[in-house]
């Protein structure tokens, strides 16, 4: 059941932000942004974990998770630390995001040429 | 119509911007709103799919659910960049749109390509300085976001 | 992608990279080696070229600078985009007319990557172009013009103004082409009294598909019929390939398609009295994230056989 979710609610999430693209006419940086934005806010009002239990990677792989990560990981701290939380938290659980993306680009750049 | 032994005359769109507009409008293609955001939701629906996958696949190995997420999101991001890497991800992006752009596989393809593209420039002014020319709006508006989020979070609290 | 039209071409290549290690220096290699193939066909040595004008899109048009350094000839560089092709053949026309010139070239050139990762995205990036965009040509044309020899010869010259397009969409830079390619052609006709019947054959640059059809609606309201005798280069370039979008565009894309491919149907006389209206985008990236409009250009240069 999970695979069907992670299915409708991903595709959904992407479909939306097409529309966003081709009848808004938002450009896909723009798109990006928002839905890391919505992400954020959706995970400060609880929202976005609950869709995270239900849909799984539905949630988890689309761009909106990375903002719901970075609010998570900052609000978790708040909790635990007070206020400071809000700037030692945010990068908490988004590490493996980021920091995979930066060490595989760099492997890319000093393995591969671009083909145009 | 105008018969042949008219003179030329500038036709109003040209200096008129509205009137251009128009004319614009008249002959603009419609976007294929339907086909793309079909594909979009098939082809993102489908690589949350494979995420769910790689995500169960790694629970097999004994990782609880909330730590089976980052390394899916990690091997997620080695496949995007190797499809990249080889030449195949700006075609795909083209082929599905937003269903490309909005996993975390675009954002990987996105620094990817970024650092690729630089290598010309050098490693510390090309690949270093450009890797997030494209990713960089996601990632700052994300943290501002987040800590905005947290603040509020901690004024309500607070209350 | 390649050029429905490239049988005229006298260089092709398979490798987008011409075996150089960055696009930026595949592009010069290009317009490096239209003037040197030029010059052969021509049978004139480099010494004898009284001044080269030429042009590219990337940054301080560093392509034509390092074309012109290998060429060895007295060097005038342009910018009018897609358009610079004419300006170029109407200034190297201008030159010879006035009396100071003996032998003049006149080229430009562009790279699809180097214009890419300049103007918009890394090359690898999946970003969905859409209908209305235009495929930046690989390609460079160079041609050389005398004060004697048996033609063709350029007959008339009507420089462009800036035309505000009010279009601010750098995907659609055809349509935002449109009023500066109607305003030339409603200038060229008034001012040289010719009529579009003294034409075989009237070649817009890079309107691209839509364009070329909203042009052929503002000509007719201007009293300009001309029918089947307008053909946009942007549009027929990659014949019906889906995958350019709306057809052609680029420094290269005017440049090759006329000192290849018109030429070429001019020397075998199947167009004998030509006018080909070079058409130019002059944003920069600068400009479009900034909010301003497209400022566009047009140059008409007509050729006629002798």
């Amino acid at each position: 059941m999970i695979f069907l979710w992670a299915f409708l609610v991903g595709g959904a999430i992407c479909a939306v932000g097409q529309l966003l693209i081709d009848v808004a006419h938002l450009t896909a940086a723009r798109v990006m942004v928002i839905f890391v934005v919505a992400g954020a806010i959706l995970s400060g009002i609880g929202l976005y974990p609950k869709l995270i239990d239900f849909a799984g990677a539905g949630a988890s792989v689309p761009i909106t998770s990375f903002g719901n990560s970075l609010a998570h990981g900052a609000i978790a701290e708040v909790k635990r630390d007070g206020l400071i939380g809000a700037i030692t938290g945010i990068f908490e659980l988004t590490s493996a995001g980021i920091s995979s993306a930066i060490v595989f680009g760099f492997l890319a750049s000093l393995f591969a040429r671009p083909r145009g | 119509m105008a018969s042949k032994n008219d003179q030329p005359t500038l036709p109003r769109a040209v200096s008129d911007q509205r009137s251009f507009q128009e004319v614009i409008a008249d002959h603009l293609p419609r976007p294929a709103t339907g086909r793309n955001t079909i594909v979009a939701f098939f082809i993102g629906g489908l690589i949350c799919l494979v995420g769910q996958a790689i995500q169960n696949g790694y629970m097999a190995l004994g990782f609880s659910k909330e730590d089976a997420a980052n390394p899916t999101v990690a091997t997620l991001i080695l496949i995007a960049s190797v499809v990249t890497a080889l030449g195949g991800y700006d075609r795909f992006g083209q082929f599905a749109g937003a269903g490309a752009a909005v996993p975390v596989t675009g954002f990987a393809n996105s620094i990817v390509s970024s650092a690729m593209e630089r290598r010309t420039e050098g490693w510390i002014l090309g690949v270093g300085a450009e890797m997030f020319r494209v990713a960089g709006p996601v990632i700052v508006f994300g943290v501002v976001a987040a800590f905005f989020v947290a603040l509020i979070y901690a004024a309500i609290a607070a209350i | 992608m390649e050029c429905a039209f490239s049988d005229d071409f006298d260089q092709l290549h398979e490798d987008p990279y011409l075996g150089q290690p960055s696009w930026e220096k595949a592009e010069r290699r290009l317009l490096e080696e239209a003037i040197a193939e030029t010059l052969r066909k021509g049978k004139i040595e480099a010494q004898k070229v009284n001044l080269l004008f030429a042009g590219d899109l990337l940054n301080q048009i560093i392509s034509s600078t390092f074309a012109a350094q290998t060429a060895g000839v007295p060097y005038f560089g342009l910018f009018n985009a897609c358009a610079t092709a004419g300006e170029a053949l109407a200034l190297a026309a201008l030159l010879i007319e006035s009396g100071m010139a003996t032998y003049t070239l006149a080229g430009a050139v562009s790279h699809n990557a180097s214009a890419e990762r300049q103007m918009r995205f890394p090359t690898e990036y999946g970003s969905q172009r859409p209908k209305t965009a235009q495929w930046t040509v690989t390609a460079a044309g160079a041609g050389l013009l005398s004060a004697t020899g048996e033609g063709p010869s350029v007959t008339w010259v009507t420089v462009g103004r800036v035309v505000d397009s009010a279009m601010s969409d750098p995907y659609n830079m055809g349509m935002a082409e449109v009023p500066a390619a109607v305003d030339t052609l409603v200038t060229h006709f008034k001012e040289s009294g010719r009529k579009p019947s003294d034409y075989d054959l009237i070649v817009t640059g890079d309107l691209a598909a839509y364009g070329l059809e909203a042009a052929q609606q503002l000509l007719r309201d201007a009293h300009l019929d001309l029918g089947e005798r307008l053909m946009d280069a942007g549009a027929t370039y990659y014949g019906s390939d889906p995958s350019v979008q709306a057809g052609a565009s680029g420094a290269g894309c005017i440049a090759s398609f006329l000192f290849g491919h018109l030429l070429t149907r001019m020397r075998r006389h199947e167009l004998n009295r030509l006018l080909v209206v070079a058409t130019g985008s002059l944003h920069s990236p600068v400009s479009i994230e900034q909010g301003d409009n497209i400022p566009c250009i047009a140059h008409a240069v007509a050729l006629e056989n002798n």
